[in-house]
């Protein structure tokens, strides 16, 4: 599994660390750090993190053939 | 044939080569198969890796949270390519649509989209940069080293040049524990990309959390000891600091040098697009078969008075790789302008530092909320009476308003009333950004005037 996540669209809100604790963590207040291919056993933390984000800033490859969730870094404007 | 029928013929069965597989040649390469592409795409990258992120290098790999190969990016989908890993484009033939590539083949193409990036700059002096110990981060084989380096425990370790790379590794060795000095030739550190003001608290943030920060200086000199290991370095003031790692953290250089005699707009500062990511050519007249995206580019951008901007940010090379993937494959009066409001993101000491649009046009700067002293603020960067840029330090919620202020030419200072305004924001000042015309390792943008052709280095006075 792999994963990234947008800074720019990331607001700090830490659902994600809250969901998936191993995989995502504040390091101060508000940056993220993330691990970007968590073991396989964060599957559904992992899944739940990427939805429950407000600004869906993860992009997640889950290594099954499913299509990446998420939309991180997709143009903002125009 | 019509035009449309070459569309139709190119979009199903064309060959469209990809030359630099990274951020922006991987996502490209999806969105051209997400547009509908159905014919052959081939992926020439001179790293050995399949495409990686390179943020966590500087950050959680250092930090040894992750290690340098698991920075693989996740894919969007699957792009059905020919991948050609290991191997550079050393030739562009422009007349016969051809890439030659380092193992003596070549290919052709209908159509280019050239997603060279950047590399890092090294130390000038070459017998020196040899020496055992000294250090650039910019691939992931860079990380490995320079991670094995420091889990060793240097006694020392110094970083030349306080950019957001250099102050996101000196970051990462105070955290570490390792005691860092940090040699900046600038007033500040990031006093290039965020000029003066801003820099002074990123100097506070570095010297309270144990950095031996030395500004308005130059290295001049690198000795290693006998057996060829980094031992001292010479400042520029008299001083000399001992360092067992040194880290090089001097900017970055377009890949355009296999370009150089193709004929294409390709310099040391990137290969000049229009808004549609179709390169120009020397002559100035754009192409319509070559495209580039990502931090190799210099593009035109209507909000900053249509100058060239080149951005060395990950948001910027994902959002032109979608426009020039889309724009590859539609008729021309389907194409999109690649208008991405510049935005990027830095983490350093425990501070989440975000920026949009162009900070280092602005003349004049206001602390909006929050307080500097804290290390917890909102600045407003103004241009000519309008907004041009907005920054913050731990206080990312408010930076969509800023954009919106920004994307309506929103006056400066502004007019609003703020939560949380201090005496401090009162009044604007001088944003303190150092002499356009002196060279500078700092910005993560650059303006680069209004000339697609420019192929010298020249640095554009700031309000010409
Ligand atoms: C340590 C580090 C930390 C960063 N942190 C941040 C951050 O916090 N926030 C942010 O916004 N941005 C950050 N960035 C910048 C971000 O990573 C870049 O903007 C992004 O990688 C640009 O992607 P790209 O695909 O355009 O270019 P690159 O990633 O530079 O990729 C270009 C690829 O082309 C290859 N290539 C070059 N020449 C040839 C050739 N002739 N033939 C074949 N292949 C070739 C290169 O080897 C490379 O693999 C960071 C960069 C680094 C190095
Ligand atoms: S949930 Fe989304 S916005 Fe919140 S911290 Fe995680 S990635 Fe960022």
């Amino acid at each position: 599994m792999r994963l990234v996540v947008d800074l720019n669209r990331c607001q700090g809100y830490a659902q994600c660390a809250f969901l998936a604790p191993d995989v995502f963590t504040m390091h101060g207040d508000e940056a993220l750090m993330y691990d970007p291919q968590p073991d396989d056993e964060q599957r559904r933390n992992v899944r739940r993190a990427a939805e429950a984000c407000p600004v869906r800033a993860i992009t997640v490859e889950y290594g099954d053939g499913a299509p990446a969730a998420g939309t991180a870094g997709a143009s903002r404007v125009g | 044939m019509s035009v449309d029928g070459y569309l139709e013929a190119f979009r199903s069965q064309g060959r469209i080569v990809v030359v630099g597989a990274s951020l922006a040649g991987l996502r490209a390469a999806e969105a051209l198969r997400d547009e509908g592409f159905t014919g052959t795409l081939t992926m020439i990258g001179d790293e050995p890796h399949e495409p990686y992120d390179r943020p966590p290098l500087s950050k959680q790999v250092l930090l040894g949270k992750v290690p340098p190969d698991h920075t693989a990016l996740p894919r969007r989908r699957l792009v059905d390519a020919e991948w050609r890993l290991g191997v550079a484009a050393t030739g562009l033939d422009l007349a016969a649509k051809r890439v030659q590539l380092s193992d003596g083949d070549s290919v052709e193409y209908d159509r280019l989209l050239i997603t060279t990036g950047v590399r890092a700059r090294p130390w000038p002096r070459e017998l020196e940069a040899e020496l055992d110990g000294v250090f650039v981060l910019r691939t992931r084989d860079d990380a490995t080293r320079l991670h094995h380096r420091l889990k060793a425990g240097p006694r020392g370790v110094l970083v030349i040049g306080a950019g957001f790379t250099g102050s996101e590794i000196a970051s990462a060795c105070r955290e570490r524990g390792l005691s860092v000095t940090v040699a900046e030739r600038g007033a500040a550190p990031l006093v290039g990309a965020l000029g003066g003001v801003v820099g002074e608290v990123a100097a506070e943030l570095q010297r309270s959390h144990g950095v031996d920060l030395r500004c308005g200086v130059q290295v001049t000199g690198l000795e290693g000891d006998a057996a060829g290991r980094v031992r001292t370095a010479h400042f520029s003031d008299g001083a000399a600091v001992e360092a067992e790692v040194v880290v090089v953290a001097l900017g970055a250089t377009r890949n355009t040098e296999w370009l150089a005699d193709s004929g294409l707009g390709a310099g040391p500062r990137g290969i000049a697009c229009d808004a549609g990511c179709r390169a120009f050519d020397v002559r100035g007249i754009v192409t319509d078969d070559v495209f580039v995206a990502g931090d190799v580019a210099r593009s035109p951008h209507p909000l900053f008075g249509y100058q060239f901007l080149s951005l060395e940010h990950w948001g910027n090379a994902v959002a032109q790789a979608e426009i020039a993937a889309h724009n590859m494959v539609s008729a021309s009066t389907d194409r999109r302008p690649h208008l991405w409001m510049p935005s990027f993101w830095s983490a350093q000491f425990g501070v989440n530092i975000k920026s949009v649009g162009v900070p280092p046009m602005a003349d004049q700067i206001i602390v909006t909320q929050g307080s500097l002293a804290e290390h917890r603020f909102t600045a407003a960067y103004g241009h000519q009476g309008r907004i041009i840029a907005a920054v913050t330090f731990d206080q990312a919620k408010w930076l969509d308003f800023y954009e919106s202020e920004i994307e309506r030419a929103a006056p400066f200072p502004p007019e609003f009333p703020t939560v949380d305004r201090r005496p401090e924001g009162m009044q604007p000042v001088p944003a303190g950004f150092p002499d356009p015309s002196l060279p500078s390792h700092g910005p993560t943008v650059t303006l680069s005037g209004h000339s697609p052709t420019d192929r010298r280095i020249t640095f554009t006075p700031r309000r010409a």
